[in-house]
């Protein structure tokens, strides 16, 4: 029992008669403030080794994202010199040089800024495609729920590289705005496309668990109306999962990105990106491991800081995790 | 549908002294694949201002039910309301539209629930959600409801409301949720408040607190109070009517003083003789023998016959009157008294 509680019951107490109120109160409850389920899991997150870990590598790649001429010591992606083609790491080029002559260092700290733009746009459309049909399949249920859930199931069957890769395939001759061009968010948006289904899932369950909570009831007899309901009390509870699979699910989407640029219905050259390197690296591997070692290794980094922050996340938020 | 038998529009012209609820002959069944249950089978009654109504009836009675029909908080389906009418002032809820319904529910008819916990949401200050009820209903701004969250937290004597305006439902003991939850109902000046067991989860002395604040804060606003428990000890002090329910049926009504006193139904009986009395110290409580009825299978004739020590079967029965194959209605026996027995004379002993 909580220090406030002890006082309400003596406040109790008091009323019935059952005690005298002249006891002075053996704890200061005054400036105790209690926890909410957010701020329990902060206590719990600052404890947690493998959220820092994922944290600082995500603020890092972040910062490398937001201002990249700071960690490419100043060198400019596009300034090529072939007479540097392929030169191996040095004092002055810390990974080298690729096939062009550019300095590889500027090039994969340029290629953050798509990737994580690419990995946080694509989920954000995740969260909202998942959240919407999920909170409506689960809040409404019956035949909205059969026609929606089935919708899925038919997204379902299609693998996320070949679902995006068909998207983008197509994409350049539908005329459609985004789309229709190969950047960042036709990208994000194939990924999108075809990645939201779990997220529906998991609204769609949590929404039916918390529907038939007692304070949605309780809500409902104060005459508080559905779209409330769903977006006030519903929604907030359902929503801690949700961010979980959210944050580990950047990760994966990064990962996906790479792929598809690898793949060649991804970005396109002359932007920067991981995947488009590791592209043009695999042709030199055997001459020049290091074009793709680097872009690798920054790029399971970043995937690692994403899953890393969701996992720590998952931990903190689930109170039957907690020692 | 609904059908409509004494009056086929959604209107009625209310005369001054006309009750503020009044439920007629509702049925509530609950419809599954496997089976029909009969939850309520036609009961009615009436809540005028100021009046204390305590439904009483034991797990399964169809108490809750009814009342959860009347907020219109069912969940359809699996539930349906095949027949009954619901007046609040001069209108039939189950006629009107959901839209209207749902702005009845808070300023004109509202709830309180058994487990205080369980009926706040957790992710929200007590504050914020009692000021809710004005954003939704008064559009007030968020400064003044919280201000106006404060003034109930009050009213409601929870101890420096302005401190605790913003603590969380799970940082409040038992009986101060509870004041919480009545303070959240008791917002829009509701004429009607239906409370559905609503000391149930608390201990005594905080049960008897609840209770005052109920009775005192009806008093102040002249409220109709429908109060639905199985306690008998909270129904003697605070109620003024008293319907007891059985297998969805109300099977005596009267008032308090009167049927604790002289129950009219052997089922009222036995529920008085399975309290411990303080007199009878020692002694052994009589329990009503068997189970409450499968709501599915409802014996034939009085729905209380495999359990009455007064039944009365084939030959031993007057005719017309065997208790299982005649089903007695709920009928006046003495004045102001009304009950579904067809001895019920023999238990008043008239």
């Amino acid at each position: 029992m909580t220090d406030s509680q002890q006082q309400d019951l003596r406040s109790d107490e008091v009323r019935a008669g059952t005690t005298t109120g002249l006891g002075a109160p053996s704890v200061d409850v005054t400036d105790s403030r209690q926890n909410s389920l957010w701020s329990d899991a902060w206590v719990q997150l600052r404890r947690s080794a493998i959220f820092w870990i994922g944290a600082v590598l995500g603020v890092l790649f972040l910062a490398m994202a937001l201002f990249p001429s700071i960690f490419a010591r100043g060198a400019d992606p596009r300034a090529c010199d072939l007479s540097n083609s392929r030169a191996t790491p040095s004092a002055d080029h810390w990974l080298g040089f690729d096939q062009q002559g550019c300095d590889y260092l500027s090039n994969v700290v340029y290629g953050a800024r798509n990737s994580l733009l690419i990995g946080v746009l694509g989920v954000l459309g995740v969260l909202l495609m998942g959240v919407v049909v999920g909170a409506i399949a689960g809040y409404y249920g019956r035949l909205t729920d059969s026609i929606l859930a089935r919708l899925t199931d038919i997204f379902y069957a299609l693998p996320l590289i070949l679902g995006a890769l068909v998207l983008l395939r197509v994409g350049p001759s539908t005329g459609l705005p985004i789309i229709s061009e190969r950047g960042p968010g036709a990208v994000a948006i194939a990924l999108a496309a075809f990645g939201w289904m779990t997220a529906m899932r998991l609204v769609r369950s949590q929404v039916i668990a918390v529907k038939s909570s007692d304070y949605v009831a309780a809500a409902r007899a104060m005459g508080a109306s559905d779209y409330r309901i769903l977006v006030r009390h519903i929604l907030p509870n359902a929503v801690a999962p949700v961010l979980v699979y959210a944050t580990i699910t950047i990760g994966v989407l990064i990962a996906a990105e790479a792929t598809l640029t690898f793949l060649g219905v991804g970005l396109q050259a002359p932007s920067i990106s991981w995947g488009l390197q590791i592209a043009q690296g695999q042709q030199l591997l055997r001459t020049a491991p290091h074009l793709v070692l680097f872009p690798s290794v920054i790029l399971t980094l970043t995937v690692m800081a994403f899953i890393m922050m969701g996992d720590a996340l998952r931990d903190a938020l689930d109170p039957r995790q907690r020692s | 549908m609904t059908t409509l038998p004494s009056s086929a529009s959604s209107v009625r012209s209310g005369d001054g002294s006309s009750p503020i609820l009044s439920v007629e002959d509702l049925f509530v069944e609950f419809r599954t694949r496997e089976n029909l249950v009969n939850a309520v089978n036609g009961i009615s009654y009436t809540v005028s201002a100021g009046e204390t109504l305590a439904i009483l009836g034991e797990s399964g009675s169809g108490k809750s039910v009814s009342a959860q029909a009347i907020m219109g908080i069912l969940d359809m389906p699996p539930a349906r309301i095949p027949n009954g009418e619901i007046w609040f002032e001069g209108r039939n809820l189950l006629t009107l539209p959901a839209e209207e319904q749902r702005k009845i529910r808070g300023p004109g008819i509202s709830m309180i629930f058994q487990d205080a916990l369980s009926s706040l949401n957790p992710v929200y200050s007590v504050g914020y959600q009692i000021g809710e009820m004005f954003r939704a209903h008064g559009g007030l701004s968020k400064k003044d409801a919280k201000q106006r969250a404060v003034e109930l937290m009050d009213r409601v004597r929870i101890p420096a409301a302005a401190q605790r305006v913003n603590d969380y439902p799970h940082q409040f003991s038992g009986g101060m949720r509870q004041r919480v939850m009545i303070a959240m109902a008791i917002a829009l000046d509701p004429r009607i408040l239906i409370a559905d067991e609503p000391t149930t989860a608390l201990d005594v002395t905080v049960q008897a607190q609840v209770m005052d604040l109920l009775k005192d804060l009806q008093r102040e606003t002249g409220m109709g109070l429908v109060l639905i428990t199985h306690d008998l000890g909270v129904v003697n002090e605070v109620a003024d009517n008293v319907a007891v329910m059985y297998a969805g049926r109300i099977v005596e009504r009267g008032t308090v003083d009167e049927v604790f006193t002289k129950p009219g139904h052997p089922y009222t009986e036995g529920l008085l003789n399975s309290v411990p009395q303080v007199e009878a110290k020692g002694g052994r409580l009589q329990p009503i023998t068997g189970q409450p009825p499968n709501l599915s299978r409802i014996p034939s004739g009085c729905p209380f016959h495999p359990r009455c020590p007064r039944r009365r079967l084939g030959a031993e029965a007057l005719p017309g009157r065997d208790c299982a194959g005649d089903r007695p209605p709920l009928r006046l026996v003495v004045p102001g008294r009304e009950a579904a027995c067809h001895y019920s004379e023999e238990v008043l002993g008239v």
